[in-house]
């Protein structure tokens, strides 16, 4: 982390703002699924090459909100958001944004292991084919790279013609971050990714998260406070829509400044 | 007075054993079937069935040459045209209508169609092109099956599309695939198992149809692949010979019915293969 000087002129104000440089900015983002008001008025900068958790109990917005940020709610019909969700300072809300372009920027690891039915190669091929031209030789390199950023090298590298779904859940789910991470993405959200596996295989996903956010902005959605704690640099508690609170994930944990949030992070509630 | 653990005892023999009967009901009458076809069909089956034509009536000898050509035709005609339909038609159902009244008023229709006896499409391809033309043709013959075959096909797609976890579309989705590539390169990659299985099933179910040929492609004596005119198949030819008083069609009218039954059987086996092979990913 940038240190900041302590020194006369200070700006004491969002001092947590001014040190880092802002990847996603939501801005008075509101979301409905037909009559339901799903996020309310939110307001939440992302950091770059930081890992920025969300909790909050079911139901609580946490997914919706990522998964405004690839625009994936596109894929159903009925509903409507306002507001603006900035990408590097563009409007990624805008009509005129191509989200085909968007998710190459803002890649996704959903809570179940999703290997596609074809070889270990083709699942990491497959996105990065549907961007860029690479020769055989390109690609070879750029799925070995991205095999390596999951961990997955070594236990792959000799049966990359394989079916993608002969692998374990946990080496399936570092396929897919292998995958979502050859697309070479700016942001990487991640959706509950240990949810479904044991500990061992999360254990690993965590090691992995801390290594990733030297190359990639990491938004997750986690139901396991612990994990809020042990990985992300800053934490969302939110709640019914609305975000309660959001700073450094240290600080919070330690002294929250919303009662509601002291609840839930000490499992009074949720 | 009977305890509880013994009732349950009891009700599990009586249910086990009613559902054994009825199991050995139908299996009975498959064997007896299987058995009959093979004892009158194999003293049939000679290199002759296979390079001779159809006899005249009264003469000995002769083969069915013209029907199992003529068949192979009909059928394979029929498939090139009524499977991509029935495919097509079936990913628009499962991923690009998903949740329209079109779509859902499509499938009612096509479970109505699946159902639907053979001989009704037999007579409304003779009513369309038959009695219009002035001539029973292979062409018709093959539009008929056709029609048989894409509900056939149409249902399967889309069931086995249905079967292809959302989670993988929105997983593509994600990397930024647009929708026909989702479809081609996930979705149907995940279900072609399955699809290909329809489509054998659906080749199975209109290699033994009678009736829609019957008023349609009819039967041909001789030789003939003018699919203008009428063409010589199986089930028409089997239907003829077995009702005729010469002994020597009759046999022949037996062979055809093991010819036919052997190839439904193989092709039911290729599609369980297909499905076991390639249903694992």
């Amino acid at each position: 982390m940038q240190q900041i000087q302590v020194g006369a002129d200070r700006v004491v104000a969002s001092a947590v703002a001014q040190k880092q440089e802002v990847q996603m900015a939501f801005k008075a983002v509101n979301f409905h699924y037909g009559s339901f008001h799903a996020l309310k008025n939110i307001n939440l900068d992302i950091y770059k090459n930081r890992v920025t958790a969300f909790i909050g109990p079911s139901g609580c917005g946490k997914s919706t909100l990522l998964r405004m940020m690839n625009r994936m709610y596109d894929l159903y019909p009925g509903h409507a958001a306002s507001g603006a969700l900035l990408l590097d300072g563009e409007d990624i809300l805008a009509k005129g944004c191509d989200v085909q372009t968007l998710r190459a920027k803002v890649g996704m690891v959903f809570q179940k292991p999703t290997p596609f039915p074809m070889s270990i190669y083709d699942n990491i091929a497959f996105g990065v084919g549907l961007h860029e031209t690479l020769t055989r030789a390109d690609m070879e390199e750029r799925v070995e790279w991205a095999l390596r950023k999951a961990a997955l090298w070594d236990e792959v590298k000799d049966k990359l013609g394989k079916s993608g779904t002969s692998l374990s859940g946990g080496q399936q789910q570092r396929l897919c971050i292998a995958r979502a991470a050859a697309v070479r993405p700016e942001v990487l959200l991640l959706d509950e990714p240990t949810s479904a596996l044991d500990p061992i295989s999360t254990m690993r996903i965590e090691e992995l998260i801390s290594e990733l956010r030297a190359e990639f902005t990491i938004a997750i959605v986690t139901h396991n406070m612990q994990q809020a704690a042990r990985i992300s640099n800053y934490t969302a508690y939110m709640y019914l829509g609305e975000l309660i609170e959001f700073g450094e994930t240290d600080a919070m944990f330690l002294s929250p400044k919303d009662r509601r949030t002291e609840d839930y992070i000490t499992g009074r509630f949720g | 007075m009977m305890t509880l653990a013994r009732r349950r005892k009891l009700t599990n023999i009586v249910a086990m054993t009613l559902s054994m009967l009825a199991m050995l009901f139908g299996f009975v009458w498959l064997i007896w079937i299987l058995a009959t076809v093979l004892k009158l069909g194999i003293p049939g089956v000679s290199l002759e069935l296979f390079t001779k034509m159809t006899p005249p009536p009264g003469a000995e000898g002769g083969g069915l040459l013209n029907a199992i050509a003529g068949s192979g035709v009909l059928v394979g005609i029929a498939t090139l045209v009524g499977a991509p339909i029935g495919i097509l038609a079936g990913i628009y159902l499962a991923e690009y209508g998903r949740g329209t009244w079109v779509a859902a008023a499509t499938r009612f229709i096509n479970e109505i169609l699946l159902s639907a006896p053979s001989i009704v499409v037999g007579l409304f391809v003779y009513g369309l092109v038959v009695s219009r033309s002035g001539n029973f043709s292979g062409w018709a013959g093959a539009l008929a099956l056709a029609l048989i075959l894409v509900p056939v096909v149409l249902s399967t797609t889309d069931n086995m599309l249905k079967l292809v976890p959302n989670s993988l579309r929105e997983a593509a989705f994600a990397l930024g695939a647009t929708r026909q590539t989702v479809i081609i390169r996930v979705s149907m990659r995940a279900a072609r198992a399955g699809v290909v299985t329809g489509v054998l099933l659906g080749l199975a179910r209109i290699a033994g149809e009678t009736a829609p040929l019957l008023f349609t492609a009819l039967s041909n004596q001789f030789w003939s692949l003018d699919l203008g005119q009428p063409v010589a198949n199986l089930p028409v030819t089997i239907f003829r010979f077995a009702m005729s008083p010469f002994e020597a069609w009759q046999h022949l009218a037996w062979a055809g019915v093991l010819l036919i039954t052997i190839s439904i059987l193989v092709l039911n086996v290729i599609s369980r293969v297909v499905l076991r092979e390639g249903g694992g990913h």
